[in-house]
């Protein structure tokens, strides 16, 4: 079987299997839910909407979190025998490449919703809203490509408190991301002509490509343990 | 002893008595606090070379497995945590006398913290797991891809950062001319070669150390057995 094939069934593999549980995907739809409403109860104290950069870095930091927590389960939840017998039948590239796009795909479906109730709730000041969306998009891709090897890490280190295990290996690796990604939708923000954007998004593509290549050269090593 | 071990206690106390008796021009604003040049950017220079050698002793640890390399590889991350520690705390110094503020949000010093930052998670997943084997890989395997993110970060996005308070960028032309001032040069490469050779002792110190501890703890194991 070929490498994008067996990257196939695996994630349809993966997806079908959240669709069985949809107690998980609606628990984190249901956390991200929760963290915009209690933003807006908190601004509501001073009247309403926060001013602009607020409202970005907000919404930013939401979906930190909520990636935190998507990529937490991806990997973890996979007993040990089920990891020998996945060995068995698929490369490690595959599942690693597989469980990057499931992980992306994950959190496009939770930061689009996201975003709509978070305007809905807290206004839109955005200016050029294909730019700002596109730069969600992104975001998705460059948390989901950051995250999922870090996650595996974190996963096999194991004990109490892997999730706080995730958070600070991921953070530092994901500052210069968020920095980058936060730039792009601070452009969208103002409405700035879309030549501004090119440089942060083109440092962002090629930061995501440095990730997913050391994620694909790695993870047969983590594979192993 | 070995001779570079002579060689780098001369060059330190070179730079020292040097870095401090030594002429530097005479520039507004900076006036003698510029004498950092001799220690704070030798420090991030042996911090680099340092933790190229830790990834270096990971990604061979990943191709042969071996205690003695994964040792390596954390002793050196360790020295390479010490000596950023002390960029950080020359620079912060430095920067309370000329920019009049202890930190500031700038690129070179966002980079400096997250560097620091990711090293420090790395001692963190290796204080985290038990299993020796288990932490070696583990370990290495983090140390790579931090690294791997960490060279944009620290060699790219300063020189394509526009905006830059920090020497060496535009819009402090004070420096240009101190760093061509051939009075300073005198002092500030044997500097930079000093901290380094010190970094690497350091580092071999507490590898040996570390060995010997491994070595104790099979005796233990040993007696324990028999």
């Amino acid at each position: 079987m070929s490498l994008l094939a067996e990257i196939w069934l695996l994630l349809l593999k993966d997806l079908r299997l959240e669709w069985r549980q949809r107690t998980a995907l609606g628990g984190l739809l249901l956390y991200v839910g929760g963290t915009v409403y209690v933003s807006y109860l908190s601004f509501s104290f001073r009247g309403g909407a926060p001013p602009a950069p607020a409202w970005n870095a907000l919404f930013w930091v939401i979906l930190l979190f909520a990636a935190l927590g998507a990529a937490g389960r991806g990997l973890a939840q996979e007993s040990a025998g089920l990891r020998l017998y996945y060995y068995t039948v698929a490369r490690p590239e595959a599942v690693i490449l597989a469980k990057i796009a499931y992980n992306f795909l994950l959190l496009l479906a939770l930061a689009l919703p996201a975003l709509l109730l978070y305007s809905l709730l807290l206004g839109n000041p955005v200016q050029d809203e294909p730019l700002y969306v596109a730069s969600i998009a992104l975001g998705a891709l460059s948390l989901a490509t950051s995250l999922t090897l870090v996650a595996g890490i974190a996963a096999r280190a194991g004990q109490a408190g892997g999730g706080t295990l995730l958070a600070v290996l991921g953070l530092p690796v994901l500052v210069p991301v968020l920095l980058l990604l936060i730039k792009v939708s601070k452009n969208a923000l103002d409405g700035l002509a879309r030549d501004a954007s090119q440089g942060p998004i083109v440092a962002l593509l090629a930061l995501n490509l440095i990730v997913v290549a050391v994620s694909y050269l790695l993870f047969p090593f983590l594979w192993r343990s | 002893m070995k001779w570079w071990k002579y060689l780098a206690i001369a060059l330190l106390l070179y730079t020292a008595v040097m870095g401090f008796l030594g002429q530097v021009p005479r520039l507004a604003i900076l006036n003698e606090t510029e004498r950092n040049l001799y220690f704070h950017v030798p420090m991030w220079f042996g911090m680099t070379i340092v933790l190229a050698a830790s990834v270096v002793n990971s990604l061979r640890y990943l191709r042969n497995p071996s205690s003695r390399l994964d040792i390596l590889a954390h002793e050196s991350a360790k020295t390479g945590v010490l000596l950023g520690v002390l960029g950080l705390l020359t620079g912060s110094l430095w920067a309370r006398y000329t920019w009049g503020t202890w930190w500031t949000t700038d690129v070179k010093l966002n980079c400096a913290a997250i560097t620091m930052l990711i090293y420090l998670a790395y001692l963190v997943l290796r204080g985290s797991v038990q299993d020796e084997q288990q932490r070696a890989r583990l370990s290495a395997i983090y140390n790579i891809f931090a690294f791997a993110v960490a060279i944009p970060l620290l060699f790219i996005v300063p020189r394509v950062a526009s905006a830059s308070l920090h020497p060496g960028m535009g819009g402090n032309p004070g420096f240009s001319k101190y760093d061509l001032d051939s009075h300073m040069r005198l002092v500030f490469y044997p500097a930079v070669i000093g901290w380094t050779l010190l970094a690497v002792w350091i580092t071999e110190v507490s590898c040996r150390l570390a060995f010997v501890k491994e070595k104790v703890y099979e005796k233990q194991l040993d007696k324990q057995t028999a």
